[in-house]
């Protein structure tokens, strides 16, 4: 029940990472990147606003900025580092290249993790649920036109593959 | 320093006896923020988040009440069975943030935080809804009315925590309504919940970011209830709507600040009232 707030245990993509020497208000994210060498997750904001953060939490979406890491223990944590392990892109991934849903790339990984997320709750979901799905994450780049055609690109090469 | 991520409410409650000023983090989406930008240093925590008691829901047996634990996130209220029984909650629920906020975001946090913009707070209010707080040896109930005593100030005590909020289950129409500067993602600039309770002919507007807490329309309530039989559906005369609306906007009580003006947030409660009592009357 008590964890000892400089040496703590995470499970990120199915591994157990240990913290050491951490202070206590660290976030999710800074631990992640700047502790655990896992920098695809990135920070924009760390306010919760631009959803760049975007990781999965207990099978949940959310911004890891606003995660405490020491609280996060027992807690399954997935990474945008977890969707293609062997380099093998993911069908979103490849509709984000293939779309030109790719600028600067800085809110790529955020929005990935969250359509991800999305696709693996509704594999056909309307127009409207993918706003909503992406609602808390911010390009400002692409205007989104391309972000919305890389997910109807991506629902379909899903579907193809009867996934 | 110190982090506890206690299992049951049993062992939070031995850990804020031990510690009465550790900092209680729940979904951590006011929390975080600050810590990030270094307005709070905290020292010794305790997280609620494993707590499974804290984030259930029971329908009290009698169904006249639902009690939603602190720590149910703001998502579970959109849909269901929740959402079914209290539709403002559900509205106001489904304004907060964005999907990421309100998969961990909570009640027990917006109320801990009392920020007269919370989103849950007027619906708390409009139903007169009742904070349930524990400490390891005792336990108290009060009024939402009593909780919220200044902007983010509450009447907990240090060692509480708050458990749940207990809310009626009303006959009759109920919603909710919110200006921001967007859709997603936003702060309210104003908001307004209204609650008609068609059995006992009562109606209850409570307002939000238009004073230090949660504003409740007492006057404007009482004098509706004059003009018009709330215990049956009737059309609000056009006159009648207009001057709802002037009194709402008269007894808000908004500042200027960086988000808004007051005149336009007077402006605004007028609009959001008068539009919520037409859609309560069209079904
Ligand atoms: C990007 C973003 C958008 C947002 N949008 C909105 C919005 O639209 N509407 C809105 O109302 N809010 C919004 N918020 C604010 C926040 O999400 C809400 O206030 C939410 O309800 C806080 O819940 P939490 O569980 O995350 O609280 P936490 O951050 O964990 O805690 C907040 C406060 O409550 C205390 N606390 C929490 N639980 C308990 C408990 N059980 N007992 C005693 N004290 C407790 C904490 O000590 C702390 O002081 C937003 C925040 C962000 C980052
Ligand atoms: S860095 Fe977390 S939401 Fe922006
Ligand atoms: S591609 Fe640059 S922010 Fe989205």
């Amino acid at each position: 029940m008590k964890t000892n707030s400089e040496i703590y245990n995470l499970t990120v993509n199915g591994e157990t990472h240990q913290v050491r020497d951490s202070w206590v208000g660290e976030s999710l994210l800074y631990v992640l990147r700047e502790r655990l060498g896992l920098p695809g997750s990135k920070g924009a904001c760390e306010q919760g606003e631009c959803g760049s953060c975007t990781v999965i939490m207990d099978g949940q979406a959310v911004c890891s900025c606003l995660v405490m890491a020491a609280t996060a223990i027992d807690s399954d944590i997935q990474t945008i580092e977890s969707l293609s392990p062997n380099g093998v892109l993911t069908e979103v991934q490849n509709a984000f290249i293939t779309e030109g849903g790719v600028q600067c790339g800085f809110c790529t990984p955020g929005l990935v993790v969250a359509i991800e997320h999305l696709l693996s709750q509704n594999s056909d979901p309307s127009e409207l649920e993918i706003k909503e799905a992406i609602s808390g994450n911010i390009c400002r780049c692409t205007g989104y036109g391309r972000i919305f055609e890389a997910v109807e690109n991506a629902i379909s090469v899903r579907k193809a593959n009867n996934r | 320093m110190s982090v506890v991520v206690p299992r049951t409410l049993k062992d939070a409650l031995s850990a804020t006896a031990a510690n009465p000023s550790a900092l209680i983090i729940q979904g951590g989406t006011d929390l975080m923020v600050e810590i990030n930008f270094n307005h709070r240093q905290p020292t010794d925590v305790i997280a609620l988040r494993l707590i499974d008691e804290l984030r259930t829901f029971q329908i009290n047996q009698d169904n006249k009440q639902v009690t939603i634990g602190a720590g149910l996130p703001y998502q579970t209220m959109e849909h269901g069975e929740i959402a079914n029984l209290l539709p403002a909650l559900a509205q106001a629920a489904r304004t907060v943030g964005s999907p990421q906020i309100r998969a961990t975001g909570s009640i027990g946090g917006n109320l801990g935080t009392c920020s007269p913009a919370g989103d849950a707070l007027p619906v708390l209010s409009a139903l007169n809804g009742t904070v349930n707080l524990q400490k390891a040896d005792s336990a108290r109930s009060v009024s939402i009315h009593d909780f919220m005593i200044g902007v983010k100030r509450n009447s907990r005590q240090p060692g509480e925590i708050i458990v749940s909020t207990t809310l009626p289950i009303v006959t009759g129409w109920q919603g909710y309504a919110k200006v921001g500067v967007r859709n997603a993602m936003v702060i309210s600039v104003a908001s307004c919940c209204l609650v008609v309770d068609r059995a006992n002919g009562t109606i209850s507007v409570a307002l939000g970011a238009v004073g230090p807490t949660i504003v409740r329309c007492r006057e404007t309530e009482a004098w509706l209830a004059t003009k018009i039989d709330l215990k049956t559906k009737s059309t609000v005369a056009p006159k009648l709507l207009q001057e709802f609306g002037d009194r709402i906007a008269e007894e808000s009580r908004p500042i200027d600040d960086h988000r808004s003006t007051a005149a336009y947030r007077r402006h605004a409660v007028a609009v959001l009232s008068r539009r919520l009592l037409t859609r309560a009357n069209a079904q």
